[in-house]
């Protein structure tokens, strides 16, 4: 019985292992670098994008999802390493430190991530008396502005204002009264902001006047006039005022002549200096002139 | 052929061998000039290589389709497995299909000009071709010696000067059937056919040494179901046939001599066989074995000399259908006399003594080249075809340059070559 079970298991022809066609198309198929890529990227990733999307398809899981995001986005801005403590203002005067005070947070902690500072930042540069500012996340939390104030170099007064102007033409404020700031010199008239530069080297070139100089006047937005107490006015020319102010100057030290009853000195033709003197001191000229005369006649 | 996958498939009798190959292009770091390493060979690598028992081919030949059609796949799968690639060219050799070789000459008046391309390819298309029946295609057509005047024996006359060109060329056609019905089973395998070639041919090219091709060899494939004989001259092959026998007739020579069934038959073969007995092979006693049952049966013993009775006459027989081929090629008449024996049959022991006496006396066994990554299992005579075959894709034009075709034949009417030119080039 035996030699009979084996001689069946024998009789069998010898095994030989053949793909099927559908196994060895399927083969090829997974050797082809395009489908492999496809299979072993692709597949996942898809498979991962349908689940995530039937699971947000839901509106429940939505909301849940977008408090989840939130709670975690607060979560991790409230730490402490992230809170603003106390806040520095450095450079500038008291009135700048106020209104820059205004724009600034007014209660802490508050988490770094909240504060915009490049906006902090625009802000504080758009007020007037700040010229520049840096807004950054100091050491221990602290908020640190640091002011670059104008520095005004006149005023100017804009009919019945007096505004604060430094060298750039810009306003940086205003003020009450002209007493407020008698260290700056005074300018006026309509394109007077515009010459700033000019006006500094004349008060410069003032010199010995400097204590009689009221201000100066822009003139048909073309010219200077100095404008000295007493309603004494010297009129500059437009090109050159400087040196034409020294010839006043020099003419004042030798004869001494803005002490008398002149009223205007006129500078604009440089070929003919002219003076013009008070009513009274030119009926006076002319009385004595005329008394000169007669008596000459007389004589 | 510079890069890319290509596999080279042997359909054999007994096995069907698969290797994949890889081209990397030309030697990238040569240091010197000169012939590169591996005989200029390494410009590929056998990447995967996959053996299978054949079935369902006969003498060579596909005899049972889907049968064929399934071993192939089967090699196919495990070297591409192995390779880890996908192949989709496949070269392919056959060993059967009735080989008929046919020596062709032309000649040309070339009127003491230059010799140029234009002319070589019409002393080719001058040859006259003989009628080689309709069932038949041509498999390799090669010019094998150009001769210009008194000259003979140019290789390659282009340039020189001269009045009559004349060439002798090689042509070797097979059966078509056996042809369509292999390319019928690489198509069922989702293949392309990239190339066909006669495995006589190819054994010869992995086989034969430089000199041996050059001054005349004969390199005879021992195969499983058909012996394929082919001989070079001048390293060109102008021989090709096949005796239609192999190993597997000197098996179930054994298999009906002993009573045994042919798987056992060819264990013995290899095991115990010879073709040269002594008397050691007398005291030697071999358990052939059996499952009938009954005792007796099952523990017959033969002596090894038995089997060598057995197994002589036949491979005899073989030796002797060789040497009428190479008697009626006109074999004695080249310079050497070279014999290879290469294939699976060529391992039986005291064959190349046996040879000797039968085909001449320079004979020795061959094995094949050897190619860079080739697995040690597939190194033996019986990959000779195999390798041979990756050499032929390697060199697919060694011997036979890229000529034009004659211009005569053009189609005359210039408008359709100006459509054509069109629809080549858009």
């Amino acid at each position: 019985m035996r030699s009979l079970i084996s001689r069946a298991v024998s009789e069998t022809a010898p095994r030989d292992p053949a793909p099927s066609r559908l196994g060895y198309r399927y083969q090829r198929m997974m050797l082809t670098p395009g489908f492999r890529v496809m299979v072993r990227i692709g597949v996942p990733i898809l498979l991962i994008l349908v689940i995530a999307g039937s699971w947000y398809a839901k509106p429940a899981n939505r909301t849940a999802f977008a408090a989840w995001m939130d709670e975690t986005k607060q979560s991790f801005q409230q730490r402490p390493q992230f809170m603003v403590q106390t806040m520095n203002v450095t450079g500038g005067d008291m009135t700048a430190m106020t209104e820059v005070a205004a724009l600034l947070p007014s209660e802490f902690p508050v988490s770094s991530f909240d504060l915009d500072l490049e906006k902090i930042r625009a802000d504080i540069e758009a007020l007037d008396p700040i010229k520049s500012a840096s807004v950054r996340m100091g050491q221990g939390g602290a908020l640190e502005v640091t002011l670059n104030p104008r520095v005004p170099v006149a005023l100017w007064r804009d009919g019945p204002t007096l505004r604060l102007i430094d060298a750039g033409s810009i306003v940086s404020g205003q003020i009450v009264a002209r007493a407020d700031r008698l260290d700056l010199p005074l300018i006026a008239g309509d394109g007077a902001e515009e010459n700033i530069d000019e006006a500094l080297r004349l008060f410069a070139a003032a010199g010995p006047l400097i204590e009689r100089v009221r201000g100066l006047v822009r003139m048909g937005e073309r010219r200077w006039d100095m404008v000295l107490d007493r309603d004494q006015r010297i009129l500059l020319p437009s090109d050159d005022p400087v040196s034409a102010l020294d010839r006043v100057i020099a003419l004042n030290e030798a004869q001494d002549m803005l002490n008398r009853d002149v009223a205007v000195v006129d500078m604009r033709n440089s070929d003919r200096p002219t003076l013009r003197m008070n009513e009274e001191a030119a009926e006076t000229l002319r009385r004595a002139n005329t008394t000169k005369i007669e008596n000459g006649a007389g004589h | 052929m510079q890069r890319g996958v290509v596999a080279i498939l042997d359909v054999g009798t007994s096995k069907i061998a698969c290797l994949v190959l890889r081209f990397d292009g030309p030697e990238q770091f040569r240091s010197t000039d000169g012939v590169g390493s591996l005989a200029g060979q390494s410009q590929f690598r056998v990447i995967g290589a996959a053996t299978t028992r054949s079935r369902g081919v006969r003498f060579g030949e596909v005899d049972a389709m889907q049968e064929t059609e399934r071993a192939i796949r089967t090699a196919v799968q495990a070297a591409q497995k192995m390779a880890n690639v996908r192949v989709d060219h496949v070269i392919a050799c056959l060993s059967g299909a009735r080989p008929r070789s046919y020596g062709l000459d032309g000649s040309l008046n070339v009127a003491g000009g230059t010799v140029t391309e234009q002319d070589i390819s019409q002393v080719m298309a001058s040859c006259d071709v003989p009628d080689y029946g309709a069932d038949r295609e041509v498999l390799h057509a090669q010019p094998v010696n150009f001769a210009l005047d008194h000259r003979s024996g140019l290789t390659d006359p282009r340039g020189q000067i001269g009045n009559e060109l004349k060439t002798d060329m090689h042509m070797l056609t097979v059966d078509a059937t056996a042809i369509q019905n292999l390319f019928y089973c690489i198509k069922r395998c989702d293949l392309e056919l990239a190339g066909l070639a006669s495995s006589a041919y190819v054994s010869g090219m992995s086989s034969l040494v430089e000199d041996e091709q050059e001054l005349g060899a004969a390199c005879i494939d021992l195969g499983g179901g058909s012996t394929g004989l082919s001989v070079f001259m001048k390293k060109h092959m102008i021989y090709a046939d096949t005796v239609r026998m192999g190993g597997e007739h000197v098996t179930s020579d054994i298999s009906m001599g002993l009573q045994i069934p042919t798987a056992t038959a060819e264990r013995i073969k290899t095991f115990y066989g010879g073709v040269v007995a002594t008397g050691m092979d007398d005291r030697e006693m071999i358990e052939i074995g059996g499952d009938t049952g009954d005792w007796e049966h099952d523990r017959r013993t033969v002596s090894r000399a038995e089997l060598i009775g057995i197994m002589r006459p036949r491979v005899e027989e073989i030796l002797e259908e060789v040497r009428e081929r190479l008697d009626a090629a006109g074999f004695e008449h080249l310079p050497g006399q070279q014999i290879v024996l290469t294939g699976g049959g060529s391992q039986i022991p005291g064959l190349d003594g046996l040879a000797s006496k039968i085909l001449g006396q320079q004979v020795r066994l061959g094995r094949p080249l050897r190619v860079q990554g080739l697995p040690q299992a597939a190194i033996g005579p019986a990959f000779s075809s195999a390798v041979g075959l990756t050499l032929f894709a390697a060199n697919p034009q060694d011997e036979w340059w890229d000529f034009e075709i004659p211009a005569e034949n053009y189609p005359a009417r210039s408008l359709k070559r100006a459509v054509k030119w069109f629809k080549d080039n858009w």
